[in-house]
């Protein structure tokens, strides 16, 4: 009997998803829930070794979860393995398409193994794929990385799937060639298609409509970034002078200091709010530098960022 | 901080008719965090490599730590100390094994090499791990491993070539502690990254655009030059115009 995937179900759930490796001995991910809607640009942001391209493996059923259960278009990813690969897209985090083959044979291979030709779908692909036309004969395995990136895109894209998976596509890419792939991505979403991208990189969070935070195969908060940031629960205060470096380390020997982090050119900090290491304010904060012979010191309270979100939940996660 | 480690005066690479690097001159005092950023394709790595000795450049002149780069490539590659996110350790090596083998390299005695090994490992906190293979080490951990061995030999000058990709904010602010460190006991840091906010950490940073240098300041001067709030808006100002995205 076949299943068929019902349109108005959300693009992908996970419900209670875990993966361990060497016979349990390695957690790669632990009760993983979050569903992706139709049409949704969503985020797994988190480093390397966080549980992202098992999740991203599991949803493509290239691996089998341990525990929970997952579906794509609404596709179990056990049951259901051969429908979910005809209507997923998916580009690795390693470069894997045929290098030896050219641009424009790789397009056509993958068109072809999906049924489809670049015909077909080519409105879907334009706005890259004239980038890549200039090189359509070369190999890929000689394109520059940004070129790549925008070939496997391409690839991922030719059947005009439900549903994209990213994994880390602008890992190790400059920061120019890093917005011009978001620009891509925002069109593509116009398309209905939704897309799961992973990075590492914590700024690329607030180009998505809702990210999870991982880290460690766990799941620390799920919501639009706009309501993790306001979620932070401290007052937080950037710091400055001319010494950043011993500035920090000045103030991680405060006792009213209760997280300092580099930021930039500046540190940004949380303060003890009760006890007797509670300080009043940023007064306090300008005078004990001075005294540790800072004597350039502004301070200013600030609206915290991801990253100041997702250390901050890390040192939870640890405690 | 007078003391100039690395002077380049209008240093170029060409392959062929490809100007890979355009006569960028620059000089970079002791003790420096000096960032070296560019688009991918930009002429980063080959100037990198021009610089540890790798690469004979096609015209210019630049002396690192006081050695030729065109006449004493050999003196340079044993003076400096190189770290890249691609190349560093041996993965089927243990941690000890990989400390050993790099101390080796450096020409080290058995005794020194013990001594480094016991401190180093002291250091990074990976008494538990030195029986350990590299590759099983979280990614975190073999980058300030591979910071650590590059380091053995004592350098004046490090060249890190991209070194904190991928791992998680706090990991990446300990590596940055290290350089730091590092650059108090008077080591040069030469430093490239795709983080605009680790742009920040550098005294100084240059941007390279199409093979040339097209800015060289402070972070804060940078800013106030093009108006701009953060590195990452500098940068886009300067790299948004390349020509080039060949890696």
């Amino acid at each position: 009997m076949k299943s068929t995937s019902n349109p108005t179900s959300n693009a992908v759930v996970l419900n209670g998803i875990g993966k361990t490796y060497e016979n349990g001995a390695v957690v790669a991910v632990h009760d993983v829930s979050f569903d992706v809607r139709p049409g949704e640009l969503f985020g797994l942001i988190g480093p390397d070794g966080a549980g992202k391209t098992s999740l991203f493996r599991i949803l493509t059923t290239l691996l089998l979860p341990d525990a929970g259960t997952a579906t794509v278009a609404g596709y179990d990813v056990v049951k259901d393995f051969r429908a979910i690969r005809g209507i997923v897209g998916y580009m690795p985090g390693k470069f894997s398409l045929y290098q030896d083959l050219s641009v424009e044979e790789n397009v056509n291979f993958f068109a072809t193994l999906f049924g489809t030709s670049v015909d077909e779908n080519y409105d879907l692909i334009r706005d890259i794929y004239v980038q890549l036309e200039p090189f359509k004969h070369r190999r890929a395995g000689k394109l520059s990385g940004g070129m790549k990136q925008k070939l496997a895109l391409c690839c991922a894209l030719i059947h005009k799937p439900h549903v994209l998976f990213l994994d880390e596509p602008t890992t190790g890419v400059d920061p120019v060639s890093r917005k011009e792939f978001w620009e891509m991505l925002q069109r593509l979403k116009e398309q209905g298609i939704a897309i799961l991208i992973s990075t590492p990189y914590m700024d690329e969070a607030m180009m998505c409509e809702r990210i999870a935070l991982i880290q460690g195969g766990s799941i620390m908060s799920i919501d639009t970034p706009e309501n993790i940031m306001q979620a932070f629960p401290a007052t937080l205060y950037a710091v400055r002078a001319t010494d950043a470096y011993h500035l920090r380390m000045d103030l991680l020997a405060e006792a009213f200091t209760e997280s300092c982090h580099a930021f930039g050119d500046e540190v940004h900090l949380t303060l003890h709010t009760e006890g007797i290491a509670k300080a009043a304010g940023m007064e306090d904060v300008v005078a004990a530098m001075r005294a540790r012979g800072h004597a350039d010191v502004e301070i200013r309270e600030i609206a915290p960022s991801i990253e100041d979100c997702f250390i901050r939940l890390m040192g939870q996660h640890h405690a | 901080m007078h003391d100039v480690v690395i002077r380049t005066q209008e240093l170029s690479k060409h392959f062929g008719a490809f100007v890979a690097v355009d006569k960028i001159s620059f000089d970079v005092p002791a003790g420096e965090i000096f960032g070296f950023l560019g688009a991918n394709g930009a002429g980063k790595t080959t100037a990198m490599r021009m610089l540890s000795g790798l690469s004979r450049p096609t015209s210019g002149a630049a002396t690192v730590a006081g050695f030729d780069v065109f006449t004493q490539p050999e003196e340079i590659k044993r003076t400096i100390g190189y770290m890249s996110q691609k190349f560093s350790l041996y993965e089927d090596l243990t941690v000890r094994e990989n400390i050993t083998f790099f101390g080796g390299i450096y020409g080290l005695s058995d005794s020194a090499i013990k001594e480094k090994s016991d401190l180093l490992i002291e250091q990074l906190g990976l008494q538990g791990e030195v029986k350990k293979l590299v590759g099983s080490l979280p990614l975190g951990w073999k980058q300030k491993l591979a910071f650590s061995v590059a380091m053995i030999h004592d350098p004046k000058i490090v060249f890190l070539d991209e070194p904190t990709g991928g791992v998680d904010p706090l990991t990446r602010r300990q590596f940055w502690e290290l350089i730091y460190a590092a650059a108090d006991r008077g080591v040069t840091i030469f430093v490239t990254t795709h983080y605009m906010d680790e742009a920040e950490y550098c005294h100084r940073v240059s941007i390279m655009v199409d093979g040339a240098i097209k800015a060289l300041d402070t972070p804060r001067d940078l800013k106030q030059t093009y108006q701009a709030p953060t590195m990452d808006a500098v940068f886009y100002h300067l790299a948004r115009g390349a020509q080039r995205s060949a890696d």
